[in-house]
């Protein structure tokens, strides 16, 4: 009885043209609901207008001042808020609004969504750092060669990655009210843990001794060594944050199947 | 439907053409049975309704055919494909009971962004003209109202000028008037050779669109006619009253109605025979005020005639000691 009822070539559309216009839908949604990116980009900014103006042009070496490290910490902290805050919670407000069903029943590879929601939290993350970037130095006297402003984007747009994992594995695994709390029980003592706020050496004691296992310290490594901050090499904290990379994009896939197979199996 | 392909499968007569099939499909969730062995074969160029009560498995049977759900037993082909190929699914619009889209988006946004995800859209203007939501075109999802919720979903599930249409209970939510232009939309659509396969538990619903009624309850189908043979067999009016004094049960008894409920002076049943049950009451003397006959809706006519069936086909059979349908047959 089943017959392929056709007699033209069966086609789909193409993916670049989905994938264009899945980012244009993500960033148009953040256009439109500049709020939710309030807590990435203005917290940073105030906590630099706190303390990176009071004692910011305390020298600490090699011509730099406290003003550019805690910029590049900040910076760092910004990224990895984006990535957590707002990919986290927004995938999970997405799955409770159960936009993925409808997705999921259109020809729309999963794959291209999750693609779409990463850029846009991108270019957020751009967004925020650039923000923080122009605050610093147009009032917070950060003055930094173009290249060194160069490097200090890419570390901290590359170094924060496998938090994009944790965001991930939070929206998939949280629901619209646990994803909040989740993220910010996670994320805000991880951050603060790692120096991304005051010096790690300023830090209680037990928590320097955990601090050097965990991602946000080393990526707060990779943003200071500019500044010849870093307690460890470029390859130290590379080779970890990938580790953690691996890890927390393995547990989101993880959370993301069992999300699937609740739903359509 | 200016320019529009006539699908294929339409040309091709229809012994060969189905391209929607499930086939001996059981789906379980846990330990409820949702679909219990449902063959159907929906050919090119139907309009096909799914008719059946709250939780009776229509919704199951659409999330198979879309391959949203996978069957436990059995296979569900769509275009002859497995459902969850893209090429089946490019093929397809869907509109689904319980759905979302990013709120803050503008009708118009929303449209031109399902539209990139099939290979020959429509244009964006036209699914929002089919939707009758040129008004709202730039307003933002969120703030429509729950008809123009619903109709921002029709226009997303025509965008892709899909050969095949899937709506599930696609009316819920509407008033009166959006859902007459809403059925007249789906009509034209459906006459420009598309396929179409709505759930609905409003029998009349299924009666004023479809050339198919398929009935599901319990997971099973019940009955797979026209509409007009289905109507025969299901008490299709609402009739209730009141009775001053308290009607004898003698009064009552008799009657080719189903579902007759007695409180105090209230009275309330379900029939087909409408006027031949309120004439015979008439001439019995019975006294009535505040008389009501509306269309029952499905769920209150299946929960009637299903109530106590336990058969391997529990169709249509009659509450006992109430009163006896003498047309109804299996």
């Amino acid at each position: 009885m089943s017959t392929l009822a056709t007699d033209r070539p069966l086609d789909v559309a193409p993916i670049p043209r989905m994938v264009a216009a899945q980012i244009r839908a993500v960033l148009t949604f953040y256009w439109r609901v500049p709020a939710i990116a309030v807590f990435s980009i203005a917290l940073p900014l105030m906590f630099f207008l706190f303390f990176g103006l009071g004692f910011g042009h305390q020298a600490i070496g090699h011509g730099f001042t406290v003003a550019d490290q805690l910029m590049a910490q900040l910076a760092a902290y910004a990224t990895g808020s984006v990535f957590v805050f707002n990919i986290g919670i927004g995938q999970a407000n997405r799955r409770a609004q159960k936009l993925d069903l409808l997705q999921r029943a259109t020809p729309l590879p999963g794959w291209v969504a999750i693609l779409a929601e990463i850029v846009g939290g991108l270019v957020l993350a751009l967004i925020a750092v650039l923000c923080l970037f122009i605050f610093a130095t147009l009032a917070g006297g950060v003055r930094l060669d173009p290249a060194t402003y160069g490097e200090l984007l890419l570390r901290v747009l590359l170094g924060g990655l496998p938090l994009l994992g944790l965001g991930l594995a939070i929206g998939y695994g949280g629901g619209p009210n646990a994803a909040p709390a989740l993220a910010s029980l996670i994320y805000l003592p991880l951050s603060f843990a790692s120096g991304m706020w005051i010096p790690i050496q300023e830090l209680p004691k037990f928590m320097q001794k955990i601090s050097p296992y965990l991602p946000t310290y080393h990526y707060t490594q990779l943003v200071v060594a500019p500044f010849g901050q870093s307690q460890e090499m470029l390859w130290h904290a590379a080779a970890w944050l990938a580790g953690w990379g691996v890890v927390l994009l393995a547990v989101a896939i993880r959370l993301y199947r069992l999300d699937s197979q609740r739903k359509f199996s | 439907m200016t320019g529009a392909e006539v699908p294929a499968a339409c040309r091709l007569g229809r012994a060969m053409d189905s391209i929607v099939e499930l086939i001996a499909a059981h789906k379980s969730f846990r330990t409820v049975e949702a679909l219990r062995g449902v063959d159907l074969a929906i050919h090119s160029g139907e309009l096909v309704a799914v008719l059946g009560p709250n939780g009776a498995g229509k919704t199951t049977a659409i999330s198979l055919m879309l391959g949203l759900r996978r069957p436990t037993r059995g296979r569900a082909l769509l275009f002859g494909l497995d459902p969850t190929d893209r090429r089946a699914r490019s093929r397809c619009g869907v509109m689904l009971q319980e759905s979302g889209v990013m709120g803050a988006l503008q009708v118009r946004e929303l449209v031109r962004l399902f539209s990139s995800y099939y290979p020959r859209p429509m244009p964006v203007e036209r699914a929002i003209a089919l939707a009758g939501l040129e008004e709202q075109a730039r307003t933002r999802a969120d703030r429509l109202s729950g008809g123009q919720r619903q109709r921002l979903y029709y226009a997303l599930a025509v965008c892709g000028d899909p050969e095949l249409l899937f709506l599930d209970e696609p009316t819920v939510g509407m008033d009166v008037e959006s859902r007459r232009a809403f059925l007249d939309s789906i009509r034209n659509f459906a006459a420009s050779g598309r396929t179409i396969v709505l759930t609905t538990h409003y029998l009349e619903e299924a009666d004023e669109l479809a050339q198919r009624v398929v009935v599901i309850d319990r997971g099973r189908v019940l009955a797979d006619a026209s509409p007009t043979e289905i109507k025969a067999r299901v008490p299709g009016r609402r009739v209730s009253f009141d009775c001053e004094p308290a009607p004898p049960a003698a009064a009552l008894s008799g009657l080719p109605v189903q579902g007759l409920e007695v409180r105090g002076s209230h009275v309330r049943f379900l029939t087909n025979r409408a006027e031949e049950v309120l004439a015979e009451l008439f001439r019995r003397g019975t006294a009535i005020r505040n008389l009501e006959v509306v269309g029952a809706d499905l769920e209150e006519a299946f929960l009637a005639l299903t109530n106590h069936a336990q058969s391997s086909r529990p169709t249509l059979s009659v509450e006992p000691g109430l009163a006896h349908t003498s047309e109804v047959t299996a």
